[in-house]
């Protein structure tokens, strides 16, 4: 069955700046997160390099056993991360037109938002859990109560 | 033309098998020689595994990140796609790690992969006295069935 797991936006420089989830998961330590974040912001850049082909993107997809791992560059350098159930459709175009005006209408909008600082915008929370929600409330999947 | 280049990494990282069908970025402009497109190549891979165990969403008792891992534990990949190219990873049971790089609008190779493995390395290089294992090898059988197989796959023209 399709889910949305979990949004992870990591910033220019490769820091983690927003986490959430969507579902109950299996925790993942902050520390971690943090980890994971940036690692995956330089496994990008390698798979860039190692490109057996010219002006390759970084990743934009990874399949594992259990989940898809969805990414999103903008062109300012700032990297969205969804996790999804295998096979969920459309996530790279979710991410890319309505997750990524989200993100530009209540985090960069906002007069007390700095690049590259810790995203904290209760109506960018507010409204992502609402999309999100919804869609994994069509695919008949519960929401985290908050 | 689907196929581009071709890996094997025994399990402590080495490449033991490469084969290139096509290469339109030269290494020199990727990593700079072939020993550091391995490395590179190898440490991609084996970073991917073990963020791939370490996000999974479905395991409740997962190690800490980083933590020594046994072969085959935890959640594996089976290809990263970006808008050039797609990598498709496949680990043994051995430690023996498999990578296949594609053009991007080719579908799963999971199937395919676990062919190469059971049907063409095993048959043709495990089984082959002079090989040893873990050691970098040139079989002629091995590569013209590999050649044989992707053509019928309809990635080599």
């Amino acid at each position: 069955m399709p889910a949305m797991y979990s949004l992870w936006i990591v910033g220019r420089n490769g820091g983690l700046l927003y986490s959430r989830d969507f579902l109950p998961l299996p925790p993942i330590e902050f520390n971690d997160k943090l980890r994971l974040a940036s690692s995956w912001f330089g496994m990008c850049g390698i798979a860039a390099q190692l490109s057996p082909v010219p002006d390759s993107s970084g990743i934009q997809l990874m399949q594992a056993d259990t989940f898809d791992l969805h990414s999103f560059h903008t062109l300012t350098g700032t990297t969205f991360m969804l996790l999804t159930e295998p096979h969920t459709p459309d996530a790279t175009e979710l991410l890319r037109t309505t997750v990524y005006e989200l993100y530009c209408d209540y985090v960069l909008k906002n007069p007390f938002h700095e690049m590259d600082q810790v995203v904290k915008s209760e109506l960018f929370d507010h409204n992502l859990l609402a999309l999100i929600g919804a869609i994994n409330r069509r695919w008949g999947v519960g929401l985290v109560q908050q | 033309m689907g196929c581009m280049t071709f890996y094997i990494f025994n399990r402590k990282g080495r490449c033991q098998y490469y084969h290139e069908w096509q290469r339109l970025k030269p290494i020199k402009q990727g990593a700079g020689s072939q020993d550091e497109d391995f490395k590179l190549m190898f440490g991609l891979c084996w970073s991917m595994r073990a963020l791939a165990t370490a996000v999974d969403p479905k395991n409740p008792s997962k190690q800490q990140m980083g933590a020594p891992m046994r072969i085959g534990d935890g959640c594996s990949f089976n290809s990263i796609k970006t808008s050039n190219f797609k990598l498709h990873y496949l680990e043994s049971p051995s430690g023996l790690k498999f990578v296949l790089t594609t053009d991007p609008t080719v579908g799963s190779m999971v199937e395919q992969l676990q062919y190469i493995y059971a049907s063409l390395f095993v048959e043709l290089v495990a089984k082959n006295p002079l090989y040893t294992p873990g050691d970098a090898f040139l079989f002629e059988p091995f590569s013209a069935a590999l050649n044989k197989y992707m053509r019928t796959l309809g990635l080599l023209s």
